[in-house]
């Protein structure tokens, strides 16, 4: 490996002193990540097109590139070459800043996201508490956006969602304590590491009703369909981004997107296990199997599996009136949801389940 | 001490559910709607102004474009008012045609009511489902008339050709390979009759597949169920007509009531609602659509086996044939007077209505005995109902606006004309 790098390079890194040469490898890790997220939205938003053109019996983008692969590209440059149009009556610096506000949280949370069995930018103990509070910090850039606009959709946009936020994220909330009582840590990686030994040491198994109440709150959390009302198309035209156009536009959409797909690695990581292969505990696959060993590719897969859903639950059901989307997360998610932590207090205690330990 | 008001918002007319031009004004508490008040008129265009200016087969095309969701129905209408006065009754075999076209019409505006509702609810993939079998009724319309959407088919004394014996195909390109052309092109081999037949058949496992995606779904039912209740006593009082009054649970159907044509050969059902809310309102017209598949299969038994002529041989309304025009003097003059000044119909007033789509559409014509009408006027079911906006939404929330908005089935080219 050393011979690969010539002499002078090792010799300008030495002379590096050691905290710049670590802040180096952060900034270099941190923008590593970036741009593989900013990539995936790109492809996600291929993917959706293509999963809910055959659910709607067409084909989705098919014109720019090989089977419209180049369509996510052919939309940045489109969006890039847009004015942004700043409302006359809006707050300006409002305005402006509302998108970087959505999106920055959403990029910075992947920080503690562990992407294989030993890769994670920032090992921090608190993750889980981090990642809780920088998914909330998010809606920041809604209502600040939907306000700015002064618009009387973007309002009603903003108003939406600020109130669908915090129903939710209660539920999110209690659903995480359950994980955190099975895998007994903060730390994400503890988390996943808990669930190792194959499918059936998972969290979802013991866990099932929270886990589709953290998806579900996810998928109430990110604004997709059926719980989009703080964009309805149809009821308040295009909601908070009602006046966005251009990079602007862009920036939330890049956001929406990047939640999703934190939404879906979080799932992953909390209930599935993360990394951990499904096949783990299947020693007749022989030693050192490249199918048992935790691997990134099986978080992709597991976060692709769940992007499908979003697609899938968007492509069939109905929009929720903004009135049942908060009698569905208080009255029925919170309850769900601190009886099984109740359930499972009484079972730990008990020494059954997984988490006795 | 502020003082608390009443939000006041301008829904449309450019808004995605405004279904073209509706402008609403809306007076909401929060998101609770206290007073909706609907603005008409963007899209006027004369209509009927227009139709006193010319004769009167020239008029047939702008009535395609009142509901242009249901156009043929439209044209019916008002070629029954021309017929009416002129005391004249098209050949059977145009009449079953009529019927039969009717439906597929009936078929083509509840296929995209259905969309356009599913779409303004959220069920986005409900729009794409029901243009997929609206392509095929449009293909029906092309392949009669020439033209997708504004046929002009309908002609005071009968229909303007007999169905054809051939079906346009599909042809291979770039984009679309030669065995999906093939199979597209599988039920285009036969006539035109065979065609409907091939979807009468699997009509029905389709409007299957709608109701599997909304019928019993709990979201959907959230969103329509108890949404803008109408009494039946409020209904007949607000001039409901079509589905909206049939919603409410009264029985009301002209096609059974006052049968025209030949639907009293129909065996056909009325289905009617029991609260009058937004999902009755969906139920009604969901099972029409599979009424009017039964009337279609019905027509296409009855025009297989009983050839004859479409059109009345009266030259003095319907023009001769291009082949008798060669040697026939008197044809030739027919055609010149009929294309060049139309035709007279005697002093007189009538109305005509027919069993729309969307309710009882009626044209009353006047005429003094020129070759072109004295006033007509037109009576659309959209108008009567557009004018429940208020009463309908209030209470309700925002999202309910777009929801009754659907459940109305309002098309602008009709309310405004």
């Amino acid at each position: 490996m050393s011979s690969l790098i010539p002499q002078f390079v090792v010799d300008l890194w030495d002379a590096i002193p050691m905290l710049f040469q670590h802040l180096i490898i952060i900034t270099a890790q941190i923008l590593g990540v970036t741009i593989v997220v900013i990539l995936t939205v790109a492809f996600t938003t291929y993917f959706e097109r293509k999963v809910i053109g055959y659910m709607q019996g067409r084909l989705g983008p098919n014109r720019v590139g090989p089977l419209g692969l180049g369509q996510p590209f052919a939309d940045v440059i489109k969006l890039v070459i847009k004015e942004v149009v700043i409302p006359q009556r809006s707050n300006r610096f409002l305005f402006l800043i509302a998108p970087m506000l959505s999106l920055i949280p959403a990029l910075a949370a992947w920080a503690v996201i562990p992407l294989s069995g030993s890769f994670v930018i920032a090992d921090i103990n608190a993750g889980l508490l981090y990642v809780l509070a920088l998914t909330s910090v998010g809606v920041y850039g809604v209502i600040l956006g939907g306000w700015a606009t002064n618009s009387k959709y973007a309002f009603l946009g903003a108003m939406r969602s600020g109130a669908q936020i915090v129903a939710y994220e209660i539920a999110m909330g209690f659903a995480l304590v359950g994980v955190l009582m099975a895998g007994g840590s903060l730390n994400l990686g503890v988390i996943m590491q808990a669930q190792a030994g194959g499918f059936s040491s998972w969290f979802i198994i013991p866990l099932l009703p929270l886990f589709f109440v953290y998806f579900i709150s996810g998928v109430a959390e990110t604004n997709r369909a059926p719980f989009d009302v703080t964009e309805g198309e149809s009821e308040i035209v295009a909601g908070f981004h009602v006046e966005y156009s251009g990079v602007a536009f862009a920036l939330f959409f890049l956001a929406e997107y990047a939640n999703m797909i934190l939404v879906s690695a979080l799932t992953a990581i909390f209930f599935l296990g993360g990394v951990a292969s499904p096949m783990e505990g299947w020693t007749f696959l022989g030693d050192g199997s490249f199918l048992r060993e935790p691997n990134f590719f099986w978080l992709a897969a597991k976060i692709s599996f769940f992007l499908f859903v979003f697609f899938w639950l968007r492509a069939t059901f109905p929009r929720f009136r903004y009135d049942q989307i908060m009698r569905l997360g208080w009255k029925i998610f919170i309850p769900v949801t601190i009886v099984w932590i109740a359930v499972e207090a009484v079972m730990a205690w008990m020494k059954v389940g997984p988490w006795s330990v | 001490m502020a003082e608390i008001q009443n939000f006041t918002m301008n829904f449309g007319p450019q808004h995605p559910a405004a279904h073209g031009v509706l402008r609403l004004i809306l007076e909401m508490d929060g998101e609770v709607i206290q007073h909706a008040d609907p603005h008409v008129g963007l899209l006027h265009r004369g209509t009927e102004k227009l139709a006193e200016s010319k004769p009167y087969n020239q008029s047939i095309g702008y009535m395609d474009r009142l509901d242009y969701t249901s156009m043929m129905c439209n044209e019916h209408s008002y070629v029954l008012a021309i017929e009416k006065l002129l005391g004249v009754a098209p050949p059977i075999r145009a009449q079953y045609i009529r019927v039969m076209f009717d439906e597929i019409t009936r078929l083509l505006n509840h296929l995209m009511w259905l969309g356009a509702h599913g779409l303004d609810i959220g069920a986005m993939t409900m729009f794409l489902y029901c243009f997929r079998e609206r392509e095929d009724l449009m293909d029906c319309y092309e392949a009669v008339s020439g033209t997708r959407m504004h046929a002009t088919y309908y002609r005071p004394g009968g229909v303007y050709r007999d169905l054809p014996d051939s079906m346009p195909q599909y042809q291979a390109s770039k984009w679309r390979k030669q065995k999906d052309v093939d199979r597209l092109n599988e039920v285009r081999e036969g006539s035109l009759l065979d065609f409907i037949d091939a979807f009468t058949e699997k009509f029905p496992g389709c409007v299957d597949q709608y109701e599997t995606l909304l019928t019993d779904n709990r979201i959907w039912k959230q969103r329509t169920v108890n949404i803008a209740v109408v009494s039946p006593e409020r209904a007949l009082n607000l001039g409901f007509t079509g589905p909206m009054l049939r919603g409410s649970g009264i029985e009301w159907d002209l096609r059974k009531k006052q049968p025209y044509e030949v639907y009293d050969r129909m065996d056909f059902d009325i289905p009617v609602g029991t609260n009058g809310d937004c999902y009755d309102r969906y139920l009604v017209r969901v099972e029409e659509m599979r009424q009017s598949n039964r009337i279609i299969k019905q027509c296409i038994d009855w025009l297989r086996d009983n050839p004859g002529p479409v059109m009345l041989d009266d030259h003095k309304i319907a023009p001769p044939k291009r082949v008798e025009m060669k040697d026939d003097m008197e044809s030739l003059i027919h055609h010149f007077k009929l294309f060049t000044e139309g035709f007279s119909i005697p002093a007189g007033e009538a109305y005509a209505a027919i069993e729309h789509p969307k309710g009882e559409f009626g044209v009353y014509m006047i005429s003094d005995g020129a070759n072109k009408p004295y006033r007509v006027k037109i009576r659309a079911a959209g108008f009567a109902h557009l004018a429940s906006m208020s009463e309908m939404v209030v209470g309700h929330m925002l999202a309910d606006v777009v929801a009754v908005i659907g459940t109305q089935d309002i098309v602008f080219g009709e309310v405004d004309r």
